[in-house]
C-alpha cells in the first residue's frame, strides 16, 4: 500500500533531511517548486516514471525513484516546467498528488525553526511566543510546560481528530472535583493562526501569574481554567504544509471530492439553518449532522460529562470583535443585557494596552447569521456566560497577522478574558 | 419534555430567569423547540463551482443604522474599496476607521441607498479623517456593481506621497527588475520591505474587484497577494500581473483572481484585466483504482 500524506513523523523526518541536502546544494532557489506524489497503477506506467528520469531536459529531481509499483515515487518538479510534467501524467492516466506545493517556503521556515530550535534550551522560558509553530513544537511545549507547572496544570487528551491526531486540554486546577469551570478554545478555524498563538502565551500567563496576581489566584482557588488550544489539529497541519488558508476540518465527504466541515457550523445549535452551507465544498459546510466532526464531539463529550462549565469562550480572527450569543437566530438572548455589558467592561480594558478597538455585540447582529455555532450551543446547554472572540486584525493582514502582532494580541486580549473570568467568578449560578 | 424543556420555553419568551442546574443534560439541547431538525445529507443539485450559500436573506434594516451591526459596516467597506480604486497608490492605502452613522432607505424597485458617516484611515501616513459617503446598491437580475459617492474627505486624499512614488516609478520603469513568485504577505506575516510597495499594489488593484463584486451581502479584504510580476513599461506605466487571494467574511470563502493593470504616479492605477480562478478545492487523495 502506498505511503499515506499523513504517516507525519517518519515522512516529515524523511523530508527534513532531503530538505537539508536541497539546501546544502548551494544557494539554489526552490520558489514555485513542487512535489509531486506519483502513485504508479502499472509496470507500463512504472517504464513511463522511468523514462521520464532519465530524461535530463525536464531537470527533474526523483526524491522517491521509480523502483517499483507498490511504492511511491516522489518528485521535485521545478516551476518551469510543473505545467508540462502534470499534463504527462494527466495524459497518461497516471494518478498524483501535490505533497509540497512550494518548497521555497517550506525550507525559509525549516530554516528559521532549526535556527530557532538550536538557541533554544529545554525551557519554556526561551520558547518564543512570538511567534508561530507547527503542532509539533506546540505539543513538546505543552509537555514541557506541563512539567513545570505540575502544581497547577494537567494535559488531558480529550479523543482524536479525524487523522487520528491527538486533541490535548491543558486544565488548571488547584484541587477539587469538577469545580465550577471555565472553557476556552482555541484555533478550530485553522488558518486563524493568532488565535493558537494567542492561546500558548495565555497558558503561559496564567502559570505565571498564579500566586502572584491576586485575582487571579483567587480565581484558580474555587475555579478550574481548561484551555484546548488547537481545536483542529488536522487543519493546523494543512495551514502549514499545504494550504495557509484552510479553514475547515479535513474529513472526507460522501460523494465529493471536497475535504471537510466548518467545525462551528457543526453544533446542535439551529443546526442546519441560515448561515451554513449544505454543499460540502462551500467553507461554511455543515456537515451531514450536528456532531458529526469527530473534534466536535470529543469538545461536546467533555463538557457534557463533566457538567459543570460556568463559562464557555471561543477564539477566533480576524475582525476584532468580542460577540455573545446567538448566531443562529437574530432574536436576543434571554441575559442579553447582562452579557453586552460584561463583553462591553472587557472591550474596555481590552483597548486600555494599546487603543485597539473591538466591537460588541450577538453574532447575528454583528457578523452574520450562523447556524450550529459553538457558544449558541453552550448557551443553550445552560453555560450562560458564553462568548466568542474575533482577534486582530480588521483585514489589512487579516489571517496572516505578522508575528510581531501575537504577543500584543494576546496581551490585550488577556485583559479582556480575565475581566470575564473574574466576573463568572463573582456571579457564581 | 420536563420541567428543563419548560425553563427553555420561558427564556424563549424572553423573560429573565436564573438557572439552577448544576448538571446538563444532554436533552436540553436536543429538545429546544427552536432548533432545526437535523437534516439528513441531502442530494445537492448544486450547480456551479461556487457554492451558493443557504443565506436567508431577512428584511434589511431601514432608517437609522446601528453603526456596529453588519449592514452599516459592510456598506462602509464598500466605501473603502472605491477609495482604494481612486486615490491608493504603492504608498497610499485607505482602511475603514469606524462607522459613526448610518442611515438606509429602499429606492424604488431598483436598489438600496445607505448614507454613512464613517472615519477613514490611510494607514502609511497613519492620518484619520471623518468622511460621508452614499453607497448604492442596485438591484435587478443582473448583478450590478454598487455606485459611491464620496464627500467631505479632502484633506485625506490631498496626502502627499509624491517624492515616494516618484521614486519608485522611476526605480522600476526602465530596469524590469521587479519579479517575484513570494506570496506578500508570506504565511507568517513577514514581507521584505522593499516588497511593500507591491503589496500595497496588489491590494489597490484588487480594490477594483472587490468594489465590483460587492454586495449587500460581501465583505471584501485581500487574504494574500500570490503572485506579483513586473511586464514591460506600456505608455510611461508601469504594467503587473497579479494573482491574488480575496476573502469573503460573509461567506468565508477565498476567491482567487488574476489582473492585469497599470500603475504610474500621475496615472494611478487601472486595471485592464480580471480574470477570476475556478474555485481549487482540496481534493481526498485521487481514489485507489483496486
Amino acid at each position: 500500500m502506498p505511503h499515506t500524506l499523513n504517516s507525519p513523523d517518519k515522512m516529515k523526518g524523511l523530508w527534513f533531511l532531503l530538505a537539508l541536502v536541497a539546501v546544502a546544494k548551494a544557494e539554489k532557489s526552490f520558489t514555485g517548486d513542487q512535489v509531486v506524489r506519483v502513485d504508479v497503477q502499472s509496470e507500463e506506467q512504472l517504464k513511463l516514471l522511468q523514462v521520464l528520469e532519465s530524461e535530463e531536459k525536464w531537470n527533474l529531481d526523483f526524491w522517491l525513484h521509480p523502483v517499483s509499483t507498490e511504492l511511491p515515487v516522489d518528485v521535485l518538479v521545478p516551476h518551469t516546467h510543473l505545467a508540462a510534467v502534470k499534463e504527462y501524467l494527466q495524459a497518461h492516466n497516471i494518478p498524483f498528488t501535490v505533497m509540497i506545493d512550494n518548497l521555497q517556503e517550506l525550507l525559509d521556515q525549516e530554516k528559521a525553526e532549526m535556527k530557532e530550535n538550536h538557541l533554544r534550551e529545554h525551557s519554556t522560558r526561551s520558547f518564543n511566543f512570538g511567534a508561530y509553530h507547527r503542532l509539533e513544537t506546540i505539543y513538546s511545549w505543552m509537555d514541557t510546560f506541563v512539567a513545570q507547572h505540575s502544581n497547577l496544570v494537567t494535559k488531558l487528551d480529550i479523543g482524536r481528530s479525524y487523522e487520528n491526531r491527538p486533541m490535548y486540554v491543558l486544565k488548571f486546577s488547584t484541587g477539587g472535583t469538577k469545580r465550577p469551570a471555565i472553557w476556552i478554545d482555541l484555533g478550530i478555524h485553522s488558518r486563524e493562526w493568532v488565535s493558537q498563538a494567542t492561546g500558548v502565551w495565555t497558558a503561559n500567563k496564567i502559570a505565571t501569574d498564579y500566586g502572584t496576581d491576586a485575582s487571579l489566584t483567587s480565581l484558580l482557588n474555587t475555579m478550574d481554567i481548561y484551555m484546548l488550544i488547537v481545536a483542529n489539529p488536522d487543519g493546523y497541519v494543512v495551514t502549514h504544509t499545504n494550504n495557509r488558508m484552510w479553514r475547515k476540518t479535513r474529513s472526507k465527504n460522501s460523494g465529493y471530492a471536497c475535504l471537510g466541515v466548518d467545525p462551528n457550523r457543526n453544533w446542535n445549535a439551529g443546526f442546519g439553518g441560515p448561515g451554513a452551507s449544505s454543499y460540502p465544498c462551500s467553507e461554511s459546510y455543515h456537515g451531514p449532522s450536528a456532531h458529526s466532526e469527530i473534534e466536535v464531539k470529543n469538545m461536546v463529550n467533555l463538557i457534557q460529562s463533566h457538567g459543570n462549565f460556568k463559562s464557555f469562550i471561543s477564539v477566533h480572527s480576524y475582525s476584532q470583535l468580542l460577540m455573545y450569543p446567538y448566531g443562529y437566530t437574530c432574536r436576543g438572548a434571554p441575559h442579553q443585557a447582562e452579557l453586552d455589558s460584561v463583553a462591553k467592561a472587557a472591550v474596555q480594558k481590552l483597548s486600555s494596552l494599546y487603543g485597539t478597538s473591538y466591537k460588541v455585540g450577538s453574532i447575528c447582529n454583528i457578523i452574520y447569521q450562523a447556524s450550529g455555532g459553538s457558544i449558541d450551543w453552550s448557551y443553550d446547554a445552560g453555560i450562560k456566560y458564553s462568548f466568542a472572540f474575533e482577534l486582530r486584525d480588521t483585514g489589512r493582514y487579516g489571517f496572516i497577522l505578522p508575528a510581531d502582532q501575537i504577543i500584543p494580541t494576546a496581551s490585550e486580549t488577556w485583559l479582556a478574558l480575565k475581566h470575564i473570568m473574574e466576573y463568572v467568578r463573582d456571579h457564581p449560578y | 419534555m420536563g420541567l428543563r424543556g419548560v425553563i427553555v420555553l420561558v427564556g424563549l419568551m424572553g423573560t429573565t430567569w436564573s438557572f439552577n442546574a448544576t448538571t446538563i443534560r444532554p436533552e436540553a439541547v436536543s429538545t429546544d423547540t427552536f432548533a432545526r431538525p437535523e437534516t439528513t445529507e441531502e442530494t445537492t443539485e448544486q450547480k456551479g463551482a461556487v457554492a451558493e450559500e443557504e443565506a436567508v436573506e431577512d428584511v434589511m434594516a431601514t432608517g437609522e443604522l446601528n453603526p456596529s451591526h453588519y449592514p452599516a459596516q459592510r456598506a462602509a467597506k464598500v466605501v473603502q474599496h472605491y477609495l482604494n480604486t481612486r486615490y491608493g497608490s504603492p504608498y497610499k492605502l485607505f482602511g475603514l476607521k469606524q462607522v459613526q452613522s448610518g442611515n438606509a432607505e429602499d429606492v424604488a424597485d431598483s436598489g438600496r441607498k445607505y448614507q454613512l458617516d464613517i472615519s477613514v484611515h490611510e494607514i502609511i501616513s497613519d492620518t484619520k479623517e471623518n468622511c460621508s459617503a452614499e453607497v448604492f446598491f442596485p438591484r435587478g437580475v443582473k448583478q450590478l456593481s454598487p455606485q459611491v459617492q464620496v464627500s467631505s474627505c479632502e484633506e485625506l486624499l490631498k496626502i502627499d506621497a509624491n517624492s515616494e512614488e516618484e521614486a519608485l516609478y522611476q526605480q522600476y520603469k526602465t530596469n524590469k527588475t521587479l519579479r517575484t513568485e513570494k506570496r506578500l504577505p508570506d504565511s507568517y506575516g513577514h514581507i521584505d520591505p522593499e516588497m511593500t510597495p507591491f503589496w500595497h499594489l496588489g491590494i489597490v488593484a484588487s480594490s477594483f474587484i472587490m468594489l465590483n463584486e460587492s454586495t449587500e451581502n460581501t465583505l471584501y479584504n485581500v487574504a494574500q497577494v500570490a503572485n506579483i510580476t513586473q511586464l514591460t513599461t506600456e505608455n510611461d506605466q508601469l504594467k503587473f500581473d497579479c494573482h491574488v487571494l480575496l476573502h469573503d467574511m460573509v461567506s468565508q470563502e477565498i476567491p482567487q483572481w488574476k489582473m492585469l493593470f497599470t500603475w504610474s504616479p500621475a496615472g494611478g492605477v487601472k486595471v485592464l484585466h480580471t480574470e477570476q480562478l475556478p474555485h481549487v478545492h482540496d481534493c481526498e487523495k485521487h481514489p485507489k483504482t483496486n
